[in-house]
């Protein structure tokens, strides 16, 4: 397990060295970050060539690439065009996008797994359908549409909800861009479930548990469900990073200032360190969470063994 | 029946979640005590928040309300009048004596003196510090030694400035220029308190400036609150007890928090929603004239462009685009067809001439195809019309243009959009003289003179010049009305210059743009200025 624990995180240090770097290039193929800071106007030649200097854009790509990991394993993300440094940047960001990635992930766990177990449990009952139907259309309408519907039906028409989220973004008030995100994974995870249950439970351990005459709930929670898990779980551990990153689109329409907002911004000025900044983090949120789910395989099923 | 249960315990959770929300999102700011405080929507400044570093509209609106300069532009006609200045002599339109009103002081009472103003303008102009706005002090006499074009400066003070006492001071400009006076509303010439320079660093988390507000507290990228100066000496005090200005990244989550009463200004209502604005907020609406022109320029330094004869086909291009259609259905008159290349803010006397264009701006498809066959066709049989695309609804008029050229000349593909991803890369295009076709070119005015309309433009290697058009005649005259002391025979002198753009179509003018705007039943008097950003300090909230 240790041995398996290192050689994993060893693997690491390459997949994060060739996707900061791959980051680094598209970002610098994009054109030169300080034409678009002067608004519709050149920059006159000589502040353009200040400027460059101040952010390190008069070197070669590799040597800046250098640098910037160099500055990275200090701590250094290196500075926004604003004059905010980027780990400031991520101190308010990450927290926000954190809370919703939670909320996002509850969601996920909590209604998903519960309509899987419910719809595997009942095959073809109307139930099943009922809820199939449900999730077919919850994949098939874009995000955005759900958001705005959403915001639009709860915040203007209902005025249940305020329809952006206030600076603080607490946890109450994310709640329905959370659900909103988490919306598209969630009917994933339920038919993940419903498949997984579906198929265990005609398996022999299931059916020794219930001629054992253990109690139902006993035999879906602890035998049934635990092994139906393994293929939930890993789709939830790689959803944490895709949720993470790819909120931009419900963080746009609710106004959350988070690392989606952070990362748009940082495009469309062409900001290199803030975007690389982000990337990197992103990335490692990634890592570290394939190798949890790796980690969790073993606590779900004993039989799987690491070498 | 035990599916159903468990279906009803979900369904409650959710119901719950919903309620907690309701619960969760209500009164955290609404700022009900005393009722006096507006909330109105933001974007996050680009640069740091600085006089002579901001160069956007975003950053410009902080400035403006927590600075006052020299001199202050009439909300309503755009006019400078004096606001610091007790007076601005000059003899010669070259050397200029300014006179600063005594009493007014920056909010941390310090008192605002000539040196304040000096000391603000050598840190503008000098290279090291790295200003975006250097550029204009590059009329006032040792700026090329402040800011060389190229190798290091010698000096960081320009030699043009001069602290003549508590009061006065004097600036020499390395050329004539009678409008000077008249640019110094421009933010980037706001004086500056000592503690900018001794602790710069505290002073960009919460800027102190000399205006009607006070920053209260200011998180970056997401909102600043803004308080009014009980201790202000001007007399446009704020009618109001303070802004919180909140960071939007979509102007239409911006719209619906207005429509759901959790926001009370919106200065910028998303294209999307123009048609139903009137519906939603009936006169709390406004669409009035902005400084901004948008234009079609010219890669002149590309031989195609630059052939005799090539005026025809631009004049040509020009007759082909049905203004008046495109401001209809895709602005829905937020946007007015151009008949000159200035705007209607500037007013008769300032400049603005309705239909000094003419005929080559109005739609004539018969006319277009004459004038482009004449000039010898379309260059390479296509004209790609070059535009950002993240931002703004550029891709949708480009996209009408086109098609209005398309049909004037009956060929499908006479004319075609050439997207680009992103507003830097946009930038970096024109700047390195890759433009293969017309490309889109906005001008937001820095002061409501016509000298900016012009000069920046169009003056040959002018800073903003990007089609880099040359033109001796052009030159010559605006040369010739900066140096005119009259007023009035200096903007009738530009408006002949104007006349030379014209006649060689330098840029193909589009329309002038308006500032719109939309406000809660809360507010009234709400107004936007030339510049297309809301009068805060006049706003009344009840």
């Amino acid at each position: 397990m240790g041995r398996y624990v290192i050689r994993r995180l060893l693997q690491m240090i390459p997949v994060f060295i060739g996707a900061t770097l791959l980051i680094f290039l598209m970002v610098n193929v994009m054109g030169d970050p300080i034409a678009g800071l002067c608004g519709d106007r050149e920059c006159d030649p000589a502040t353009a060539a200040q400027l460059k200097k101040e952010f390190g854009l008069d070197k070669p790509v590799w040597q800046q690439y250098l640098t910037y990991m160099g500055n990275v394993f200090t701590g250094d993300f290196g500075t926004a065009f604003n004059g905010q440094p980027v780990t400031e940047l991520m101190a308010t960001a990450f927290p926000v996008t954190i809370r919703l990635t939670i909320v996002a992930i509850i969601f996920e766990i909590v209604i998903g797994i519960t309509l899987g177990v419910i719809t595997g449990l009942h095959r073809g009952r109307p139930v099943d359908s009922g809820v199939l139907l449900l999730t077919l259309v919850v994949i098939s309408v874009p995000t955005f549409v759900t958001g705005l519907l959403l915001q639009l039906l709860l915040g203007v028409e209902w005025g249940w909800i305020k329809p952006s989220v206030s600076s603080e973004a607490t946890f109450g008030e994310l709640i329905v861009p959370g659900l909103v995100l988490a919306s598209v994974s969630l009917a994933y995870v339920t038919r993940l479930t419903r498949t997984s249950i579906a198929e265990n439970r005609r398996s022999d351990y299931v059916r020794t548990a219930v001629a054992k005459g253990l109690p139902r709930r006993r035999v879906v929670t602890r035998h049934l469900l635990r092994n139906s898990l393994i293929p939930v779980v890993t789709f939830i551990g790689t959803d944490i990073g895709a949720l993470m990153g790819g909120a931009i689109v419900t963080e746009r329409i609710f106004n959350i200032h988070g690392v989606g907002f952070q990362l748009y911004q940082g495009i469309l000025r062409q900001n290199t360190q803030t975007v690389v900044g982000f990337v990197t983090v992103l990335v490692l949120v990634f890592l570290v969470a394939n190798l949890l789910v790796d980690l969790l395989y073993a606590v779900l099923d004993p039989r799987i063994r690491y070498a | 029946m035990r599916g159903a249960t468990h279906a009803k315990w979900a369904a409650c959770a959710a119901a719950a979640a919903l309620a907690a929300t309701a619960c969760g999102g209500g009164g955290s700011d609404s700022g009900g005590d005393g009722g006096a405080v507006l909330s109105s929507s933001w974007g996050d400044p680009q640069n740091p928040l600085e006089p002579a570093n901001t160069n956007e509209v975003q950053g410009g609106k902080v400035l403006d309300m927590i600075f006052r300069s020299l001199k202050k532009y009439n909300p309503e006609t755009g006019a400078a009048e004096d606001m610091l200045a007790e007076k601005i002599e000059t003899t010669d339109s070259q050397n200029f004596t300014i006179t600063v009103k005594d009493g007014w002081t920056f909010s941390n009472g310090e008192k605002v003196t000539s040196k304040s103003f000096v000391t603000a303008w050598n840190y503008a102009a000098s290279l090291k510090n790295n200003q975006k706005n250097a550029y204009f002090f590059e009329y006032i006499e040792g700026y090329a030694a402040a800011h060389p074009a190229s190798g290091s400066q010698t000096t960081d003070v320009l030699s043009g400035l001069k602290v003549v006492n508590d009061r006065t001071f004097t600036v020499k400009l390395k050329q004539k220029f009678s409008t000077f006076p008249d640019t110094l509303g421009y933010p980037a010439y706001a004086p500056l308190p000592q503690a900018f320079f001794t602790d710069h660093a505290n002073w960009l988390k919460k800027p102190i400036g000399n205006g009607p507000y006070t920053i209260d507290s200011y998180t970056k990228g997401s909102q600043m609150a803004l308080k009014k100066w009980d201790g202000y000496p001007g007399d446009d005090k704020a009618e109001n007890g303070g802004v919180t200005l909140k960071v939007y990244t979509d102007n239409n989550t911006a719209y619906t928090d207005l429509l759901a009463g959790n926001l009370d200004l919106v200065d910028d209502v998303p294209a999307a929603q123009l048609k139903n604005v009137k519906n939603d907020l009936g006169d709390r609406y406004l669409n009035t004239p902005a400084g901004i022109i948008q234009t079609l320029a010219f890669p002149f330094y590309d031989k195609k462009w630059n052939t005799t004869g090539s005026d025809k086909v631009r004049t040509g291009l020009s007759r082909a685009i049905d203004r008046k259609q495109i401001t209809e259905t895709i602005f829905q008159n937020t946007r007015t067809p151009a008949t000159d290349w200035t705007s209607p803010v500037l007013g008769e006397e300032g400049g603005f001439k309705e239909g000094l264009c003419g005929d080559a701006c109005e739609y004539d498809p018969a006319a277009a195809k004459k004038l482009i066959q004449e000039g010898g066709g379309l260059p390479g049989g296509q004209v790609k019309i070059t535009y950002n695309a993240d931002t703004g609804s550029h891709k949708q008029w480009v996209d009408a243009v086109c098609n209005s050229i398309n049909n004037a000349l009956d060929n499908d593909k006479a004319c075609v959009g050439n997207p680009v991803g992103t507003f830097a890369d946009f930038r970096t295009q024109i700047g390195d003289r890759k433009m293969a076709g017309p490309f889109r070119a906005g001008w937001q005015m820095d002061y409501p003179l016509i000298q900016n309309f012009l000069q920046p433009l169009y003056y040959t290697n002018a800073s903003s010049n990007d089609g880099k058009w040359s033109n001796k005649d052009f030159d010559k005259l605006v040369d010739q009305a900066n140096a005119e002391t009259d007023t009035a025979k200096a903007v009738e002198t530009f408006q002949q210059a104007e006349e030379v753009v014209r006649d060689n179509m330098a840029a193909i003018p589009l329309w002038y743009q308006n500032g719109s705007a939309g406000y809660s039943e809360r507010l009234s008097n709400v107004k936007l200025n030339p510049f297309s950003v809301p009068v805060y300090n006049e706003i009344k909230v009840s």
